[in-house]
């Protein structure tokens, strides 16, 4: 007969009462303000009977447009946690000075820099870039959907479980103190015997697999659904950039999984993979996550680049300047981005020659930027330019991306990067073309497709607002850390000894209260928008005048995207069919036919997350339930060979009928 | 995909199709797995980087001379590289619509299989008896996971293709299951070259070591 403390550790493993953080003022504040949302949120929903309509309608299916928005809503609910995150750091770094502690005890703000970076990078950055990539890819090659449409649907509940892991361990127990790669031998057992990095390690796998597995479906999608006539010359170039990221994504997250199973191993098993003795080498550790880091920033700044290439080209009223060089520019970094990883840890000391080398490599990644750079600059040359917030989203990246990648060429320099490693400047540089790359393209790009998406456009004046206060609150949260970086420095300190050190850290944190605004304008924006939608109506499908094929179709495209494939003669195959005098089909509808919905993914999605929690707190037996739950759901669902079905001919003829209507009521 | 239309100046374009046929069920699915089995072959490499470099570090424990016993493991790979010939005896008769005849060699391909992994696990059970455990020293925890993440996925494969069995017995040879039948069969042969590596890798360039 086992004792009560037996049997207690035997279901609920480590997981005790003193888990929950209920010493936490700030914690239990914010679990508060989450729970009472969140039974808000779900009150609401059952109260106007959605719950049928969202199971059916989005959480089961298997449109790459709805996944896509899925995708969306995701990035931008994790930004907000982020995005908290970083206000908070800002504020105890301004406060912490003269004595002061600050107001977060250490053991809190080392979670906070942590979940951090891994919340923007994996849980904001990574959606929204799929979610793009995932609406617009399949309607730039005039495909009806992906190449494998249950996966997808699959991958994006996968993300979604990572997700919610981490903000679990907002609540239960606590997040890695580790910074966001985890190093050995800190993240190790001995170092980190909590469950915070083991929180990090499944998140990460959990998500991962969603990640790889959506990799390898677009590269599919992109390879073998193009329609006819569109060679990959011809291909748009963000459905390049797109192709280059997947294949950059099936070819690096593989080695995260792998190393992060290392981890795990060492953790859980006793290995000795990354410790200090009976042989491990933590350095291996540093060099395989780098070895896909470093290709995931190219992940998250090719499609970007895509997507200004898409708005340069559409709002200066030209073809892009360059194609062939962008398509090779765009190549070219995806191969280099394999062979620079060592810059983050120059000072490693693996020697001069082996320094020289990756330092020189990554000089070069600036040559083929630097040609997309200008290739921008003459599209935009005597073009009739429309300053639309789109637009004003690409100037504002050219500007600000300049700058990041000059610093980045001089970090990039060994002997200047032994100075700099791991300082404020550092911090500043991979921001300034984090935010001024990735997260300026995104904006560009959420504000170009989302006519698409939804039927209307979206409000200008709440954006113009939200624009100009990222981008004054970037240069005000940022250059100060140049400063400080220059000034020695490092990052994720909590108290500082130098007072005259206290004026830049105030003025970062005022720039980070203007990014805050700029965060709620933009919502703002997309509220005052929903609201006003009869007056944004777009009827046309093609608002600004667009140049590739999603625009061809309906806003937003009925299901089955185009009722007839369409065929390509040309670069910007929009653009050359309006000038040729293309007619919409009127007649002549068939059968489409389409995949089915399922409830698969989210189902695998719901015992991931559970597995993932059993590893995480030591209940092996909830682990163990959970693992054979997957293998059997997965088995099951192979039986299942039904799994498409026809739209049916009149249903094709209403849509496109009910389209001819709006069209000539638009009198286009 | 057709093949793209030429155009004449003077001829209007054809700018959609009227007449087409729907994607066939499944007609990426081998580029998918191919790509899959890629990133598979990744976690891999990583394996065997990470045996590359710390395979040496015995850390005063045991190493590959005082482990490995070549005949066994002569033994373990004739037994998958059998189950690989007979895989593509499946593969054959499935071509001849033989429906028995392709379970049959399938059933022999799981039993090979099963062989393999029993010998395999025969063999770390010896080492963690007499004290090689992968706690001991870098170069066991990178033996012990290379050689056990290979046998994962043979054993994942097994409950596979345990499963595929039952698919066929349902539906016979239809399209479907011969797709699935290709991909396992690319699974089980990925499976192989794996393992040779391995072979040569840990097990011979080990007892040269």
């Amino acid at each position: 007969m086992p004792d009560t403390a037996t049997l207690l550790k035997l279901i609920f493993g480590r997981l005790t009462l003193e888990s929950i953080p209920l010493h936490e003022p700030i914690l239990l504040a914010t679990f508060a303000v989450v729970a009472l949302g969140g039974l808000a949120l779900l009150g609401a929903l059952t109260y106007f009977r959605l719950w049928g309509y969202l199971w059916r309608e989005w959480f089961t299916t298997v449109d790459h447009k709805r996944i896509g928005i899925m995708y969306m809503v995701l990035g931008i609910v994790m930004l907000l946690r982020g995005f908290s995150d970083a206000v908070m750091m800002r504020l105890q770094q301004a406060m912490a000075f003269n004595g002061s502690d600050g107001y977060l005890p250490a053991q809190h703000y080392d979670q906070i820099f942590t979940a951090h970076g891994v919340i923007m990078i994996f849980f904001v950055a990574m959606p929204l870039v799929t979610g793009l990539m995932n609406y617009v890819v399949p309607l730039q090659i005039g495909a009806r959907d992906v190449s494998f449409p249950f996966l997808n649907n699959f991958s994006f509940w996968m993300t979604t479980a990572g997700a919610v892991l981490v903000m679990m361990s907002l609540f239960v127990g606590e997040f890695a103190r580790t910074g966001w790669l985890a190093y050995p031998p800190l993240s190790g057992i001995g170092y980190s015997p909590d469950a915070g990095v083991d929180y990090y390690i499944w998140a990460l796998q959990v998500a991962g697999v969603g990640t790889t597995l959506s990799g390898i479906n677009l590269v599919c999608t992109i390879i073998k659904m193009r329609a006819p006539g569109m060679t990959m010359m011809r291909m748009p170039v963000f459905t390049w950039t797109s192709l280059c990221t997947n294949v950059l994504i099936v070819a690096t997250f593989p080695v995260l999984t792998a190393v992060l199973a290392l981890l795990a191993l060492d953790r859980y098993v006793g290995t000795n993979f990354f410790t200090n003795d009976f042989g491990g080498n933590p350095m291996m550790y540093v060099n395989l996550i780098w070895i896909w880091g470093h290709p995931e920033v190219y992940i998250l700044i090719l499609p970007a680049f895509g997507i200004f290439s898409e708005v340069t080209s559409t709002f200066s009223g030209k073809r892009l300047f360059g194609y062939t060089s962008m398509v090779y520019a765009t190549v070219v970094i995806t191969i280099l981005s394999y062979l620079v990883w060592l810059h983050h840890f120059f000072t490693m000391g693996s020697g001069a020659s082996v320094n020289s080398f990756f330092g020189i490599t990554t000089m070069i990644i600036s040559i083929p930027t630097g040609a997309k750079i200008f290739n921008w600059l003459f599209t935009m040359y005597r073009g009739r330019i429309r300053f639309e917030l789109p637009m004003m989203w690409t100037l504002a990246f050219m500007l600000t991306f300049v700058i990041g990648g000059m610093t980045g060429v001089l970090l990039a320099v060994p002997p200047a990067d032994f100075v700099l490693h791991n300082s404020l400047f550092l911090v500043a540089h991979f921001h300034n073309v984090i935010i001024g790359g990735v997260l300026y393209g995104l904006f560009a790009g959420m504000i170009y497709w989302w006519p698409k998406a939804f039927g209307f456009r979206l409000e200008p004046f709440w954006g113009k607002l939200s624009f100009w206060f990222w981008v004054v609150g970037f240069w005000f949260a940022f250059m100060p850390l140049y400063i400080l970086g220059l000034m020695g420095v490092t990052r994720r300190m909590r108290v500082f000894d130098d007072p005259s050190l206290q004026i830049w850290f105030v003025i970062a944190g005022l720039g980070a209260f203007m990014i805050l605004l700029g965060i709620i304008f933009f919502l703002v924006q997309i509220g005052v928008s929903i609201w006003r939608r009869e007056a944004l109506r777009e009827t046309t499908g093609d608002p600004w005048n667009g140049r590739t094929l999603e625009w061809a179709t309906s806003s937003p495209p009925p299901d089955y995207n185009f009722a007839f494939t369409p065929v390509i003669h040309d670069n910007d195959a929009w653009a050359d069919m309006k000038q040729r005098g293309y007619e919409r089909p009127l007649e002549g509808f068939k059968p489409i036919h389409m995949p089915r919905n399922t409830g698969t993914g989210i189902i695998l999605a719901g015992l991931s997350t559970c597995l993932g929690f059993g590893l995480i707190w030591y209940m092996w037996w909830l682990a163990a339930l959970s693992f054979v739950a997957i293998l059997a759901t997965v088995v099951a669902h192979t039986f299942n060979y039904n799994r498409d079905f026809d739209i049916p001919a009149e249903e094709v003829v209403r849509t496109e009928d009910a389209r001819t209507r709006l069209l000539a009521g638009s009198g286009a | 995909m057709t093949s793209p239309q030429t155009i004449t100046p003077d001829e209007a374009p054809v700018f959609y199709l009227t007449d087409e046929h729907a994607h066939p069920e499944g007609h990426s699915t081998p580029l998918g797995f191919w790509i899959y089995l890629m990133s598979d072959c990744l976690i891999f490499a990583i394996l065997f980087a990470i045996y590359g470099v710390l395979g040496a570090n015995y850390a005063a424990g045991p190493s590959p001379k005082d482990l490995f016993d070549l005949k066994l493991v002569a033994l373990n790979t004739t037994m998958l590289l059998l189950s690989s010939i007979t895989y593509g005896f499946a593969m054959l008769t499935m071509e001849k619509d033989r429906v028995g005849a392709t379970q049959a060699w399938l059933a022999v391909t799981g039993l090979f299989g099963l062989a393999f992994l029993s010998i395999e696990l025969y063999e770390f059970h010896h080492f963690i008896e007499i004290g090689a455990t992968p706690q001991r020293s870098a170069f066991l925890s990178a033996f012990f996971t290379l050689v056990g993440t290979h046998g994962l996925h043979v054993t994942f494969g097994t409950i596979w293709l345990v499963t595929l069995m039952t698919q066929v017995a349902r539906h016979g040879l239809i399209p479907a299951n011969r797709r699935r039948l290709m991909c396992l069969s690319m699974f089980w042969h990925f499976l192989d070259v794996i393992w040779i590596g391995v072979f040569t890798f840990v097990y011979l360039m080990g007892m040269l070591r």
